[in-house]
């Protein structure tokens, strides 16, 4: 499985204004079973960029495909989970779960099982009859990975999914991630601001410069997992990534005086 | 404890109530409750309805009438509600008229309707057609415009076609508010139709009998029928209510 992305750019239209350039010349080929966040500020175009991939926006140029099929609409190839709680108020957590399977008119007993063994996957099942109002933001956005997975995807897209959470539960969720992810071996394209959640989840980190989205470095990250955020390695990549984002939010003019990085 | 409290003013209004009427002494201003109860109490007699038909006749008359009138409205207003919520065109195209429409009250289509329908049971219906028509129709629009987008594209991200959106995500999505929007459609129905039972040439229904009571001097005749009214008001209204919170109780509790 592969997934080239080639010169994409993505212009939104203003009415008697210039477009907006949210993204430029975007270039990225992503493997098998491969964890690759996508990083930069806010505004940066990391949600434009993963809906185009998800089919639910068109790009302006260039092109995506998939194992070599383009790919411009929504394909079942893909699953995103969303930047804000998506879950469906009105059904349970298991009904939930199968709403893809009843999209591919799965029957309901298959399909509730594939969902418990999803829910099982997130530590959930024992919440399967209960509502999305019963449960935390950490609980739902699990749910909302179960619901994700359970159309068996190659391809999880994450759109900061464990942004709104407090930081203790977003480290205990972005554990979880990686051990689901060891165990399905899917191939995420993981969309975040944060540094240090970049760093300890991927094995690829896209920096992104600021409008328009440009791929600033791609930086490989070899450290094996689990990693561990206190060590010395580990701070050197998060440096380094540091760096990038804070060289490409600075005028190039000011880039002569740039402080000697650790 | 809350239901001393609650029912506290109500005692108070029916031994005031009594106290006025001993001291009025005039049954045609105020009738002595001894002389309305019995009314109440022999719902399926005609012998206390001055010979029209009896109480439960009357409101069962005034239920079909609303139940017909309603129905016709919600299986308009929900449609067209849906699709001005969605489309963007439908919506443009009919807002002006809709807002034009809807601040006339139901009752001032009264001689109209029976221009166009003439008297009778259609004249009836049309009236509170319209009085429930306006309020599902809001309330649709409303309930369906405040469907998450994220929601849609979820299911969209998640292989949903156009008839799956619509069934699986923005009926279930905006059917608290479509409720609301029959709950107080049904409320306006049910003031119209005692109003449009005044229209000449009606013999039956819980408006015309109060009035009728009024054209024998029969005070306390109307305040039965008021009474009623009254009752099966609120025990529509509480059905609307159980209804929301057994189906709809998810809306309030989501954060
Ligand atoms: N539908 C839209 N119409 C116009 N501009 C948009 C739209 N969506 C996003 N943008 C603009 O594109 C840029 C990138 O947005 P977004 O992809 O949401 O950034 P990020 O997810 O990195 O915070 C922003 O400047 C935003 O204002
Ligand atoms: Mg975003």
């Amino acid at each position: 499985m592969t997934l080239v992305i080639q010169d994409l750019s993505k212009e939104f239209p203003v009415p008697n204004q210039v477009p907006i350039l949210a993204l430029s010349t975007i270039s990225l080929t992503v493997g098998e079973e491969e964890f690759v966040s996508i990083l930069g500020p806010s505004g940066c175009g990391k949600t434009t960029l993963l809906r185009i991939i998800a089919g639910l926006d068109s790009a302006t140029s260039g092109s995506i495909t998939l194992d070599g099929e383009t790919i411009d609409r929504r394909s079942s190839q893909m699953a995103m989970i969303f930047q804000e709680y998506s879950l469906y108020p009105w059904r349970t957590v298991i009904d939930n779960v199968t709403f893809g399977l009843e999209m591919q008119n799965t029957g309901k007993k298959p399909a509730r099982d594939i969902a418990m063994k999803y829910l099982n996957l997130v530590g959930l099942a024992e919440f399967a009859d209960r509502f999305p109002y019963e449960l935390s933001g950490g609980m739902r956005q699990r749910v909302a990975v179960a619901r994700a997975m359970a159309i068996e995807p190659k391809i999880l897209l994450m759109d900061e999914p464990f942004g709104a959470l407090d930081a203790q539960t977003r480290n205990m969720l972005q554990k979880e991630l990686l051990e689901i992810w060891e165990k399905t071996k899917k191939t995420v394209l993981f969309v975040t601001h944060s540094v240090d959640e970049a760093v300890y989840l991927s094995d690829r980190i896209v920096v992104l410069t600021p409008r328009p989205g440009c791929i600033r470095e791609i930086v490989e990250n070899p450290l094996a997992r689990p990693r561990d955020r206190t060590s010395p390695e580990f701070a050197r990549i998060r440096r380094h990534v540091l760096d990038l984002i804070n060289e490409s939010s600075q005028p190039k003019e000011d880039l002569i005086v740039h402080p000697p990085s650790l | 404890m809350r239901s001393p409290r609650i029912l506290l003013l109500p005692v108070l209004l029916i031994v005031g109530w009594e106290v006025a009427a001993y001291f009025i002494d005039n049954p045609f201003v105020l009738p002595s409750l001894s002389t309305v109860i019995p009314i109440l109490i022999h719902p399926f007699s005609t012998e206390y309805t001055l010979g029209t038909g009896s109480l439960v006749e009357n409101a069962a008359a005034s239920l079909f009438r609303v139940a017909s009138g309603f129905l016709l409205a919600a299986i308009i207003a929900i449609p067209l509600g849906i699709g001005m919520g969605r489309s963007r065109f439908l919506h443009d195209f009919l807002d002006s008229t809709i807002e034009l429409l809807r601040p006339i009250p139901p009752l001032a289509w009264v001689p109209l309707a029976l221009a166009w329908f003439k008297i009778g049971f259609v004249s009836i219906v049309f009236i509170i057609f319209i009085g429930a028509f306006f309020p599902i129709l809001l309330n649709t629009i409303d309930g369906v415009k405040s469907v998450k987008k994220t929601w849609v594209e979820v299911a969209e991200t998640l292989g949903a076609r156009e008839t799956d959106v619509l069934t699986k995500v923005i009926l279930p999505g905006s059917a608290p508010t479509v409720w609301t929007g029959l709950r107080v459609g049904f409320g306006i129905a049910w003031m119209c139709v005692v109003a449009a039972e005044w229209m000449p040439g009606i013999s039956l229904g819980l408006g015309y009998l109060i009035l009728y009571a009024y054209n024998f001097g029969q005070t306390n005749l109307i305040i039965a029928g008021m009474v009623v009214i009254g009752v099966i008001g609120i025990l529509i209204d509480q059905v609307f209510r159980a209804g929301e919170r057994r189906w709809f109780s998810w809306r309030s509790l989501e954060r």
